[in-house]
């Protein structure tokens, strides 16, 4: 928990959301507090540690984190997609129009999960099903939440294939699944998610198993239905790229924890977690020659079969004082659009250099993992 | 012994060869011509008949010299990581040749084979399945000293096995666990350990990273540098990461449907792509910082590779070439050097290329 001795005069209440483009009123999904965990025969699994933020309506927002740093997880457990056992909630809130997601019965969180928040998963084959024809999967939910007759759900799924450039869409409405390319499929799946107009589009890496070219097309489909519906994105994924051209605001997750969330801009240009530097410092650049050798991060990261005391990067961290090993820091503002999570790189004296200057030193061959 | 006779047919087999001259000028170490890999495809329960062919490569030309990384990219099926296996003999090859130091890949057999099989090694993808669960480290890392009869006493050969693992950054303390005790970054570590035992001097890395982290990423690709310079070897490197590709290579491929489209040193194809898949390909790639990804004008492809089994008449590319032109479906586009080093098959990077 937050000390609230720690708020500096400057602070935003700390209660309250940090303040964006967005008008606040319109928040759309508020997550405090949330804690999930997995009670495993080798022991609990710390997934999710205490994360606070919230989503605005219309705004596009990503979580950037690594395997295993609980940015799924997060999302999954607010909608109900965990399995309970092993999975546990362990404290939390989830506000979503007015309503708490975390306490509601399954019968009314299956209406919201069709109609209101939808999502896009990774892998496009597992998330369809493999007996049934694209029709079929299509026409269900238009049938089941719109009480449509068969006719009207097939023309308005073919409407809706034609809409996320599915060339052919009334021949190949009777495909099934395999019989798409991958793109294609991520494309039905889209389509799909459209099909109840909702007003928060959660995409889970749906383009980490695609080439360039077709993330390309995905990435250029999904902001266009955004602009066009309206809707609210949550993009997770590991791909600061994909997160620079899309996103308004960037949460930043490690081990479980909010270790940074920033407008993109100060994200990119002024990163104050030593973990979003050392991550930003890690990527080669496809538009730039060469300069130096990839400043890479030392160890890997952390067991979560251990509740990390202090900050979860501490073991990784070149900046680390004694207090980070103790003490876990809470998210600090640095603006009205920065919060980082760290004693050292918010103190005022601290000052970021550009790349070469992080400090991350590549790690020579010789030193042990 | 063993090594003064496989150093001497090296030198035997390094006679002066081809128009493309490798980019650093050293004498190249791999030649690879009008290489081709069919897979056949079968249907009939019974009586098992070929219906049709996937042109997985069809035909490709290159050089690699000596300590060069050569890059080769391009979208999944394109047929990279298959031009990587046949290359090193894993595959037959349906077609073409290739010369690894001086021996004929294809034709070697016996001693020779072996001596192929001990330069050249190659890194996977996936750490997960292509180290034995079964084996520890030591088995693993030792294997190819015990094949190839590098080190024939076992005491010796756990020193070397440690060696290695010290090499690639892992603490040879753990030479007696198994592949699971350890994370992904680990394990592309032992693959590489691996193989390095047999002292190789040409490395086909196959999407060695792809498998992995961001933070853990950086730590092969400088682990892999590093490696380079140390041992002197030389690098295919396969991926589909086109930044990454642009910092570890010297000079990069572009395959699209089984055959490369654009080859040259890294900056001068990043910088000035001619082909139009090229740089089709390169605009797609996303750019970590939001100042240019706003103003980065994309080029988007219609549509998805299309199959290999009937590859589109003429270029390949033209069923999805936002320039073709209707010479483009009918007529093969000549390989062409514009300009020193940089080479390119496409009838409209200059209107004397049409047809």
């Amino acid at each position: 928990m937050p000390d609230p001795t720690l708020a500096r005069p400057h602070d935003p209440p700390r209660d309250g959301p940090l303040r964006y483009a967005h008008d606040p009123s319109r928040l759309l999904l508020d997550i405090r507090n949330l804690e999930v965990r997995f009670n495993t025969p080798e022991g609990v699994v710390y997934a999710v540690n205490d994360i606070s933020y919230g989503i605005h309506e219309g705004e596009v927002i990503a979580i950037v984190g690594e395997s295993g740093c609980g940015k799924s997880v997060s999302m999954m457990s607010i909608l109900g997609l965990i399995p309970k056992p092993p999975g546990e909630i362990a404290g939390g809130t989830a506000t979503f129009m007015g309503r708490d997601l975390l306490t509601l019965p399954e019968s009314d969180l299956e209406q919201v999960r069709g109609i209101e928040i939808a999502m896009v998963f990774q892998d496009s084959m597992t998330s369809l099903n493999p007996v049934l024809t694209i029709s079929r999967q299509m026409t269900e939910s238009l049938r089941r939440h719109y009480n449509m007759t068969d006719e009207q759900a097939t023309a308005r799924a073919i409407e809706l294939l034609e809409l996320v450039g599915i060339p052919d869409a009334e021949r190949r409405m009777s495909d099934y699944p395999h019989q798409f390319s991958g793109g294609m499929r991520q494309r039905v799946m889209i389509a799909m998610m459209l099909a109840c107009n909702p007003s928060l589009l959660i995409a889970d890496e749906p383009t980490t198993a695609l080439d360039v070219t077709i993330q390309a097309q995905i990435v250029e489909l999904v902001s266009r239905m955004r602009e066009r519906l309206g809707m609210a994105l949550i993009w997770i994924t590991h791909d600061l790229g994909v997160v620079a051209g899309l996103a308004e605001r960037v949460i930043v997750m490690y081990a479980g924890m909010i270790v940074e969330e920033a407008d993109v801009d100060s994200l990119f240009d002024n990163p104050h977690h030593p973990y979003t530097m050392a991550l930003l410092a890690a990527l080669p650049r496809v538009d730039r020659r060469r300069d130096n050798r990839l400043n890479s991060i030392p160890g890997s990261p952390p067991n979560l079969l251990n509740k990390p005391r202090g900050c979860p990067f501490a073991p990784r961290c070149i900046y680390t004082i004694d207090r980070c090993r103790s003490e876990r820091p809470p998210l600090i503002p640095l603006s009205p659009t920065q919060r980082t999570a760290c004693w050292v790189t918010t103190s005022d004296d601290f000052k970021y250099e550009r790349r070469q200057d992080s400090g991350y030193e590549s790690q020579s061959a010789g030193t042990y993992e | 012994m063993k090594d003064d006779k496989i150093r001497d047919m090296n030198l035997k087999a390094l006679a002066p060869m081809s128009d493309i001259t490798p980019s650093n000028g050293h004498e190249p170490l791999v030649r690879v011509i009008d290489l081709k890999k069919h897979f056949p495809i079968r249907k009939g329960l019974i009586i098992r008949h070929t219906t049709g062919h996937v042109r997985a490569v069809d035909g490709i030309n290159f050089e690699i010299a000596r300590g060069e990384t050569l890059g080769m990219v391009g979208e999944s099926g394109c047929g990279k990581s298959t031009a990587g296996r046949t290359l090193l003999g894993l595959y037959p090859a349906t077609g073409g040749e290739t010369h690894i130091a001086g021996y004929h890949v294809q034709e070697a057999t016996g001693d020779e084979w072996m001596a192929i099989r001990r330069q050249a090694q190659m890194i996977f993808q996936d750490p997960f399945s292509s180290l034995n669960p079964r084996w520890t480290v030591n088995a693993i890392i030792g294997e190819p000293l015990r094949v190839h009869r590098i080190i024939e006493d076992e005491a010796a050969r756990t020193e070397r096995v440690k060696e290695l693992m010290a090499l690639v950054g892992l603490d040879p303390r753990f030479i007696n666990r198994f592949p699971h005790e350890f994370s992904g970054g680990q394990r592309q570590r032992v693959g590489i350990a691996r193989a390095l035992a047999s002292e190789p001097i040409f490395l086909v890395c196959d999407e060695p990273i792809s498998a992995l982290d961001v933070s853990i990423q950086a730590q092969v690709i400088n682990l892999l540098e590093d490696l380079q310079r140390q041992l002197g070897l030389t690098y295919l490197f396969i991926a589909h990461d086109l930044s990454m590709v642009r910092h570890i290579c010297d000079r990069v491929a572009v395959m699209y449907l089984g055959i490369i489209v654009e080859m040259a040193d890294k900056d001068d194809l990043y910088e000035k792509p001619q082909h139009p898949y090229t740089q089709a390909l390169l605009s797609a790639v996303p750019v970590p910082d939001p100042k240019v990804a706003r103003h980065r004008k994309r080029i988007v492809l219609e549509g998805d590779v299309p199959s290999p089994i009937n590859p589109p008449s003429g270029c390949r590319f033209h069923t999805r070439c936002p320039i073709a032109q209707p010479h483009c479906a009918t007529h093969v586009p000549e390989w062409r050097e514009i300009t020193p080093g940089h080479w390119v098959a496409c009838h409209e990077v200059e209107p004397k290329f049409r047809p």
